[in-house]
């Protein structure tokens, strides 16, 4: 019937209908409308910042396909029951390969991040930016919170382990970054505020030794840092090229495909790391704080998400999730930006490159799964 | 021991999470809203200052060299000119890194394209460059190194034969020490020439009317802005939009026309084929300079093309000096030659009367000595008078002269036709010979007793030994005074500048000296019919001007290269080739109404008479005959010349 594509009736049963599918799978509505909103950008963000190569755009695609791929089948298939017997095995499946891929980094003579499982390539590391907070949300659920300080200390082995044998890769940013998604766990779990309080000291004592234990050009990169102008084509030019996209960029930018940093290639790692500037130089202030809103959005509804969780597994987990996002964002942006130290971390669902992507979209499905699963642990 | 035991409170532990993220909700926000700040103030508070620094990044401005101004001869024929040559060319960033391009080096040598001694200078060169530039590794490749390179092209990445305006010398090496050269730039060049004015120039002038008027010939370079990405290499566009860039065009550089004649200059080298000599012919209306010849020469392709360090090696260690322009550069004693100017001198002084005789006994002694002053004639040229003592260039006549004229009156007059200084010809490197005074000894010795002038030494003198040097320039600028009696003009090889773009040529102007104006047209006319005599029979030079339909008026000479001692005999089979005398002759025609002035020199010649004038004749033949031999066909552009 022709006048039936167009009654409202028919489409209000659509939108009932999508919602019905939404939750069929598992999702959550807002949270999805979101991610899928930042994919989007990112796609044509990525044409744009690749110097219009559709060759990597078609890459870019095939990795969202395996990214939403792998954010469905958890969010419908990992109810929390399985998670929770998933997160030890995940952890110590993370470690072994992390072993592999050491001793063959070894055979291979160099540095060795990657494994090769014939039809990709992917980084164990990044199974331990999932694996590492459900392994001590895993560990703190049958304990009651606050955790004691042998929990603390559990955790920190547990935390300690991957992020050690990722240095050792060595990939310093990524190493962080799993670090300090078991410490979100950690806080999340209630840990004292005097603790906290005890350990700033500490660690700014522990920081005043590193400084002086540290070799001279380990320093020098710090003060390259703080000070990016005094070496300009080395060490300084990233954060250099990337603050001269950002403020050509202006309120509105320079428009789309027509950031000359960008396309001229004085920015580097352009599609990749940098990405937020090309952003910033062809979409201007509005581009980023859009962008940075959107991020915003997600982080708050996955928190609103956890909060919502049964158990403490699922919260914690749910709440390392949200927040570890959060890292990756802030650590990215800052970085670009200038206010944080050049550390190889991309912009979460934009950056060109698969992996991270996967994580973070799996990481959303688990948490959607925690959440929409819920009615099932209270019946 | 009783064991603390903790139970879960599930309402307190979701209470304590709930505040824990709520903690962390304010930190995201609070961290966000920093980025955020930072955000404005590199976009809003320090926009200008990010928008200049990219605007800066993007736009290069590259240089257009200018095309080269072509050189002419008096009837248009084209001396030098820009040819498209094809030349190796490299690019770094195809070739590889260093090893890579040692080895595309070594085996562009194994082929034979390159010389072993000059990779290392290459290699130096490709690195001075950026990494996308084509550099030149050899220029001017011939036909078959261009076949050569053509069958093992595949094995060559980042190397390839490409076109460029390169300078092209149609005569080879006619007339090179009169056109000069162009070259690669050298480190010495680039300290005093403005390097933004010769960006995207690989050759500049060096020496003669190349050199001289370096300025004139190179115009000016444009420039274009070219829109280049990080690695410097240009790029059409920037992502999806194509930015307006500006662009100005170089302007050419301007033709010189010379007051060469390209007929005459071969007549000149032909003649001189084979010697070591220089022959210049000058119009005595203006100074103009016909020909300009030293030979041996070379091709100036060969430096344009760019020498090897061997080549170069071999031109620059050959015994005849063929780098030497001698007609500007040769000091050497100008024998007889000087007789009409002394003859001259002794007029104008009125140390003598033209018609004043004096016994030539074969030898001259000073009074109150015994050394004796040799004639070239043994037996004496008996009673002569000066047009005589000019004609048979009786050594004891000018003795006598120079004694009775002294050394400084002698200096003094010789000025006039500047001997002693360089003539001013419009190309650089001219000698300035030397015109001995007893001022002059006093400054040129330190001991005190060697800065006393004796009389003996004036003696020498007026025979153009002793201390005097001239060059074939300085002779060839003096006699045209004589030609023109007493009006002198400094010599000059550019009579106009054609500018870029224009049609008419601008003439220069004739730069006239200071005359001799205190001789009168009867003291001329004696020395005139002096050298008149000497063309004619029983004269010095009397078989190389037999028969011509025009009178020349002219002195031979040679010059001593060995000394002989007092009692000892010149035997000219006796001794080397090189040590023979140098044979000149200095001449203009026709006698009574001069169209040219002509001096020849020839290193080891020994006779002006037999060797130089010669030379003269067919100089003077071909400038003043009808049916004058044609241009010759000019050399192949390619052709292998060295």
């Amino acid at each position: 019937m022709i006048f039936d594509e167009f009654s409202p009736s028919r489409t209000r049963r659509t939108l009932t209908a999508g919602g019905r599918t939404l939750r069929a799978l598992g999702l959550d509505g807002p949270l999805t409308g979101v991610l899928a909103i930042i994919v989007c950008i990112g796609i044509l963000v990525v044409y744009s910042a690749s110097g219009q190569n559709w060759k990597m755009v078609e890459h870019h695609l095939v990795n969202i396909a395996i990214a939403v791929t792998a954010m469905l089948a958890l969010a419908k298939v990992a109810t929390p029951q399985y998670l929770r017997l998933f997160a030890p095995v995940a952890y110590a499946v993370g470690v072994l390969l992390l072993i592999v891929v050491d001793v063959t980094g070894h055979i291979g003579k160099g540095a060795q991040r990657w494994l090769d499982i014939g039809f990709m390539r992917f980084q164990p590391s990044e199974i331990m930016k999932l694996a590492v907070p459900m392994m001590c949300a895993w560990y703190m659920h049958e304990r009651p919170l606050p955790p004691t300080l042998k929990d603390l200390a559990i955790m920190g082995i547990m935390i300690a382990i991957p992020t050690a044998m990722i240095v050792t890769q060595p990939d310093l940013g990524t190493a962080l970054l799993i670090a300090a998604s078991g410490l979100i766990v950690m806080l999340l779990a209630g840990l004292q505020i005097r603790i906290i309080l005890i350990s700033i000291p500490l660690l700014g004592g522990a920081a005043w030794a590193a400084w002086h234990v540290i070799h001279e050009y380990q320093r020098q990169r710090i003060l390259t840092f703080l000070n990016p102008e005094t070496d300009r084509l080395g060490a300084g030019y990233h954060i250099i090229q990337s603050q001269i996209a950002i403020g050509s960029g202006g309120v509105f930018g320079k428009g789309y495909m027509n950031g000359s940093q960008a396309q001229l290639e004085f920015l580097p790692e352009r599609s990749t790391d940098f990405i937020f500037a090309v952003i910033g130089e062809e979409f201007g202030l509005l581009g980023q704080l859009l962008i940075l809103s959107l991020y915003g959005a997600v982080i708050g509804r996955a928190l609103y998400l956890a909060m919502q969780g049964q158990d403490t597994f699922a919260r914690l987990t749910g709440g390392a999730i949200a927040l570890s996002f959060f890292v990756y964002v802030f650590v990215n942006s800052g970085m670009v930006s200038g206010i944080l130290p050049v550390v190889g971390v991309p912009l979460p669902m934009i950056s060109y490159g698969g992996t991270s992507m996967v994580t973070l979209l799996a990481g959303f499905g688990i948490l959607m799964s925690l959440h929409s699963h819920r009615k099932l642990i209270g019946s | 021991m009783v064991r603390r035991v903790r139970i879960k409170d599930h309402f307190g532990e979701q209470r304590i999470f709930s505040i824990r993220s709520i903690a962390a909700a304010v930190c995201v926000s609070v961290l966000l809203m920093t980025v955020a700040s930072r955000l404005f103030y590199l976009q809003v508070l320090r926009h200008e200052y990010y928008a200049e620094l990219s605007q800066g990044n993007r736009v290069r401005t590259d240089p257009i060299p200018p095309s080269r101004g072509l050189i002419l001869d008096r009837h248009g024929v084209v001396l030098a000119e820009n040819l498209p040559a094809f030349q190796l060319e490299l690019i770094r960033e195809q070739v590889g890194g260093a090893p890579e391009i040692d080895a595309t080096l070594a085996r562009l040598e194994a082929i034979g394209l390159l010389d072993a001694e000059d990779i290392a200078g290459i290699k130096r060169t490709i690195q001075s460059r950026h990494v996308y530039e084509s550099v030149p590794i050899k220029l001017q490749l011939d036909d078959e190194e261009m076949a050569r390179f053509a069958v093992h092209r595949h094995e060559f990445t980042g190397v390839d034969i490409r076109t460029r305006l390169s300078r092209h010398y149609p005569f080879g090496p006619l007339a090179v020490h009169a056109l000069g050269y162009v070259a690669a730039i050298s480190e010495q060049d680039l300290k005093h020439i403005d390097s933004a004015a010769y960006a995207g120039t690989t050759l500049i002038g060096k020496l003669g009317v190349e050199g001289a008027y370096e300025s004139l010939l190179h115009g000016a370079p444009g420039y274009r802005e070219v829109l280049v990405n990080a690695a410097g290499r240009p790029v059409e566009r920037q992502g999806a939009y194509t930015p307006k860039l500006d662009i100005r065009q170089p302007v050419a550089g301007a033709d010189l026309i010379l007051s060469l004649d390209m007929r005459v200059q071969r007549v000149a080298e032909d003649a001189l084929t084979g010697k070591r000599g220089a022959a210049i012919a000058i119009d005595p209306h203006n100074g103009d300079v016909i020909a300009l010849a030293s030979t041996p020469g070379f091709d100036p392709n060969a430096f344009a093309r760019g020498l090897t360090t061997k080549q170069f090696g071999a031109l620059q260690n050959d015994i005849d000096k063929p780098l030497i322009n001698r007609a500007l550069r040769g000091a050497y004693p100008p024998g007889s030659t000087v007789k009409p100017f002394f003859a001259l001198a002794a007029l104008k002084y009125a140390v003598m009367t033209a018609e004043q005789t004096l016994f030539c006994p074969g030898h001259f002694n000073l009074p109150g000595s015994s050394h004796k002053f040799r004639d070239w004639k043994p037996k004496g040229h008996g009673v002569v008078a000066m047009r005589h003592a000019i004609m048979q260039s009786c050594d004891v006549y000018f003795y006598t002269v120079a004694n009775k004229l002294g050394i400084d009156r002698m200096h003094d007059f010789m000025s006039t036709f500047g001997f002693g200084e360089i003539t001013g010809i419009d190309i650089p490197g001219e000698k300035a010979g030397l015109m001995p005074s007893t001022e002059w000894k006093r400054h040129a010795y330190k001991r005190a007793a060697e800065q006393v002038w004796f009389p003996g030494e004036t003696i020498s003198v007026g025979i153009g030994q002793g201390y005097m040097l001239a060059t074939p320039m300085q002779l060839a600028h003096a006699v045209s005074g004589i030609a023109s009696r007493g009006l002198i003009f400094k010599p000059r090889l550019v009579s106009a500048v054609r500018a870029a773009g224009s049609n008419t040529p601008t003439p220069r102007p004739v730069q006239p000296e200071p005359s001799l104006t205190e001789v009168s047209a009867d003291q001329w006319g004696v020395i005139v019919d002096g050298m008149e005599l000497a063309t004619g029979p029983g004269g010095t030079a009397a078989a190389a001007t037999a028969g011509s339909p025009y009178k020349i008026a002219g002195k031979t000479g040679s010059a001593q290269v060995f000394t002989i001692g007092q009692n000892e005999k010149y035997n000219e089979k006796q001794v080397s080739e090189r040590l023979l005398d140098h044979a000149l002759f200095i001449s203009f025609a026709p006698a009574d109404d001069p169209k040219l002035a002509v001096a020849v020199f020839v290193e080891n010649g020994k006779h002006g008479g037999s060797t130089a004038a010669p030379i003269a004749r067919k100089i003077f033949d071909a400038y003043l005959l009808p049916g004058k031999p044609p241009v010759a066909e000019p050399a192949p552009v390619l052709g292998k010349a060295l």
